[in-house]
């Protein structure tokens, strides 16, 4: 009885990480429809009021050339991966103050991780491939 | 193209038409509100002023490439009456967001964004009067959620207010294009 009630708690423990784990990683297709909310200003493949998602990580922040950033981005110093989206998507005015992306950020951890897992996908689609950023915006 | 099914209900168009000229009312009314706030507003000044201006500037950015959007679609030749005729006064709408936007920002003492020489649209999956519409449909949808993610980071609550009742229109936009493609106009009791 001990020995089966170890082994459903180590199971529970198991489920709970893998959930945690999932959490963590995020649903890219959940991702997508939330990616919804950022196509007023943003796309993947170009800059608009936002600049370009493709080749988000590992970019350093404000570094699109052409882009007109923001000075506070610019001098953020940030460079993008799935903890510094997961801590600038939660409430970028406070993340990084002065940024143009006048947004409330996403306060739900898992939408945020969702996003975040789809932003990941999107950057080896083929829309992304496509535009693959030179060598010199990337982070060193 | 359930637009069509409009076009044989014509108790329905004529409401949408009067529905259509009171939102252009209510924007007025914004706009008054907005200016009439301004000194209120200016005399502030300070930190949370000039978070503001950037707000409204990235609002107005977003309503600068919106017209351009709605004039690539004007001029695609893949637009038919009535259709393009809603597509044209959701662009007038657009233009009196950016006009008071504008102004908002220059009274506040900023310099308001300007319209881009050039804008990217994905002009090469636009075939058919359904590939213009579901566009605009996924750029309308963004903005009522740029407007919702901008509301309570205004400092102020005019401004809050103002931005508010450009949401409600563009969630208007929204809710006629998904219409016009055949999808439910109102798909969920909330937005994010």
């Amino acid at each position: 009885m001990g020995r089966a009630r170890a082994l459903a708690g180590a199971a529970l423990a198991l489920a709970a990480g893998a959930t945690a784990a999932a959490n963590r990683a995020g649903d890219a297709q959940a991702g997508a429809a939330i990616y919804a909310r950022c196509l007023a200003c943003h796309a993947l493949a170009y800059d608009r009021t936002g600049p370009r998602h493709c080749g988000l990580f590992g970019r350093r922040a404000g570094s699109v050339k052409g882009f007109a950033y923001s000075d506070a981005m610019k001098r953020s110093n940030i460079v993008w991966n799935e903890r510094t989206l997961d801590r600038f998507l939660a409430n970028p005015l406070n993340a990084v103050p002065g940024t143009a992306m006048g947004y409330a950020g996403i306060p739900d951890k898992k939408e945020r991780a969702d996003l975040i897992a789809y932003l990941r996908q999107a950057d080896s689609s083929p829309e992304c491939r496509k535009q693959a950023p030179p060598a010199r915006d990337r982070a060193r | 193209m359930s637009f069509l099914i409009l076009g044989k209900a014509p108790n329905t168009l004529a409401a949408r038409r009067a529905f259509l000229g009171r939102s252009g009312l209510l924007l007025s009314g914004t706009a008054v509100a907005l200016l009439a706030g301004r000194d209120a507003l200016a005399a502030k000044g300070g930190k949370s002023t000039a978070e503001d201006v950037r707000i409204l500037n990235t609002a107005l950015g977003a309503e600068l490439e919106a017209i351009a959007a709605y004039q690539v679609g004007a001029e695609s030749g893949l637009l038919q009456k009535p259709v393009l005729d809603l597509a044209l006064v959701f662009q007038g709408h657009h233009k009196q967001h950016a006009d008071v936007l504008s102004k908002t920002v220059a009274k506040l003492g900023g310099k308001p964004a300007a319209a881009k020489d050039k804008y990217t649209f994905p002009t090469d999956t636009l075939k058919s009067q359904a590939d213009v519409l579901q566009f605009a449909a996924t750029l309308e949808k963004g903005a009522v959620s740029a407007y919702l993610g901008a509301v309570p980071v205004f400092g102020n609550k005019d401004l809050a207010k103002a931005a508010a009742s450009i949401l409600g229109d563009e969630a208007m936009h929204w809710a006629i294009l998904r219409n016009a493609l055949g999808e439910a106009p109102v798909p969920s009791a909330f937005m994010a």
